[in-house]
């Protein structure tokens, strides 16, 4: 009888392909070229993505301001546009060193981000950037019109929306989801305008400042609430968090602060 | 000069006589619910054509260093891969048309015509004829969503590819949109009908039947 081959690589090629080390490495090999691929797909697609959904969100910003009742005469009065200004979340105030366009920048910086305890962080966020990009209108020295972008977690990923509240910093004029990927049919829904026409005039905050907004289970029944979406209970639940967490002191709090003070 | 006849076969035979959706059954998830346009019916068949083209090469290319017990497993990965490339693709360049498709193109990795054709013919073939094959039952795929697309489109909007062909009696024409087209069990009856009509046309497709009735035919009582 032959003794094995001392050479262990070629005792490796001489088993059959089905023998378990040469099964486990044809795993591994393919494993690894196909993440390899998919990976680089991913990286060098990205920004030509992030280019198209920046454009998505501007038209759909757009939009939500030409659906807003009234608004679309406004911005034609007041020169047809927005400012867009970054702020600084917990100063309430106009970012100075950070523009529009080196915001990106800024928040690929980890230092920039403000970690959240688990009792804060109601839209399950984990993080949240110091520095946030709104859009405002303003009219003879008053904002008149405030869009703030927000986003959390919801039921399958991340939603992210546009959220707009009129000069008295409690009404809200309309909302529009500008990324989701809830379940087709129920929590997707949340794209339609049907159920996005039911936020503009609900008020955010009662009496003693805090933030009563809510999705309701069923109907809204109050000035607070708007209708639930039957079968979605957790997309609904987040929306609602989401704008709990966004408006609260963690979130746009203290601009609405300053805005309402008349400080902006 | 007979391999290219061979091969001009094994392109032509799926279009009609060995069609993956017609005659085998095959993708029918995806042929019904791409199809309520002819541009989303386009788009699709695009996708998997090339999906299942590029899937049968590089199967074909590694089917000796495929293991028998993890040889689906192996072949599902590289499906899977080149749907998430093709989809990020889409979403890069054809951004209207990937929303449209939505879930449907990641579906390609589970369209069990890609899994059959890998698995059935370009796992024992040299990769030009796997992709032969892989490209013309992707052809044949293709033909079915395409006439089941434009037909939809036709009878349900009076367009094709978004050009008003049946001027609709909203905008002034005669023609009463069948939205009944646009719905899911159109696409049932109209694949069904495309399956009669091909079969009528070429019995040697239909199938024996399957069972004898047990009842006596007429009027033995």
């Amino acid at each position: 009888m032959d003794a094995p081959d001392p050479n262990l690589w070629r005792r490796f090629l001489a088993l059959p392909m089905e023998s378990r080390p040469k099964t486990i490495l044809a795993a591994f090999v393919v494993s690894a070229v196909c993440a390899v691929l998919v990976s680089s797909a991913t990286v060098i697609l990205r920004p030509i993505q992030a280019a198209n959904r920046a454009a998505e969100e501007e038209a759909r910003v757009e939009a939500l301001v030409r659906g807003i009742p009234g608004m679309s005469d406004l911005l034609t009065e007041v020169g047809g546009s927005l400012s867009t200004v970054v702020v600084d979340l917990e100063r309430g105030r106009a970012a100075h060193d950070v523009t529009p366009s080196t915001l990106l920048a800024t928040l690929a910086d980890t230092s920039n981000w403000t970690s959240l305890d688990p009792s804060q962080d109601l839209a399950g966020l984990g993080a949240r950037p110091d520095y946030a990009q709104v859009f405002l209108l303003r009219d003879n020295d008053r904002v008149s019109l405030l869009l703030l972008p927000i986003a959390g977690q919801g039921y399958n990923g991340r939603i992210e929306a546009v959220l707009a509240v009129r000069g008295d910093m409690n009404t809200i004029a309309g909302v529009t989801i500008t990324r989701q990927s809830e379940t087709p049919g129920l929590g997707g829904r949340i794209e339609e305008m049907a159920w996005q026409s039911s936020f503009p005039g609900r008020q955010i905050f009662d009496d003693e400042g805090t933030v009563r907004f809510s999705v309701a289970r069923g109907s809204a029944s109050s000035i607070h609430e708007v209708d639930g979406i039957t079968g979605a209970t957790r997309t609904s639940n987040a929306i609602t968090q989401i704008v709990r967490f966004w408006l609260g002191p963690d979130g746009y709090g203290p601009l609405i602060a300053a805005i309402s003070r008349g400080e902006f | 000069m007979a391999r290219r006849i061979d091969l001009w076969a094994t392109l032509t035979a799926p279009l009609v006589s060995q069609n993956p959706v017609t005659l085998q059954i095959l993708g029918l998830c995806s042929a019904l619910a791409v199809t309520t346009s002819l541009a989303t019916a386009l788009t699709m068949s695009a996708s998997l054509t090339v999906v299942l083209t590029l899937a049968a090469g590089v199967i074909s290319t590694i089917r000796r260093f495929i293991p028998e017990t993890i040889r689906l497993i192996i072949q599902i990965i590289v499906i899977a891969s080149l749907v998430i490339v093709i989809d990020q693709v889409l979403q890069a360049y054809f951004v209207e048309m990937s929303r449209a498709l939505s879930v449907f193109v990641s579906l390609i990795t589970t369209n069990c015509l890609v899994l059959g054709r890998t698995e059935a013919y370009a796992r024992h073939h040299r990769p030009v004829a796997a992709m032969t094959d892989a490209l013309g039952n992707g052809l044949g795929y293709s033909l079915v969503l395409i006439v089941i697309g434009a037909i939809r489109e036709l009878l349900g909007k009076g367009e094709l590819l978004g050009f008003v062909v049946l001027p609709s009696v909203d905008a002034g024409g005669w023609y009463t949109p069948m939205s009944f087209m646009l719905l899911a069990p159109a696409g049932f009856f109209l694949l069904g009908a495309l399956v009669w009509a091909v079969r009528s046309l070429l019995p040697e497709q239909a199938e024996d039947a399957e069972f004898s009735s047990p009842l006596p035919s007429e009027g033995a009582e």
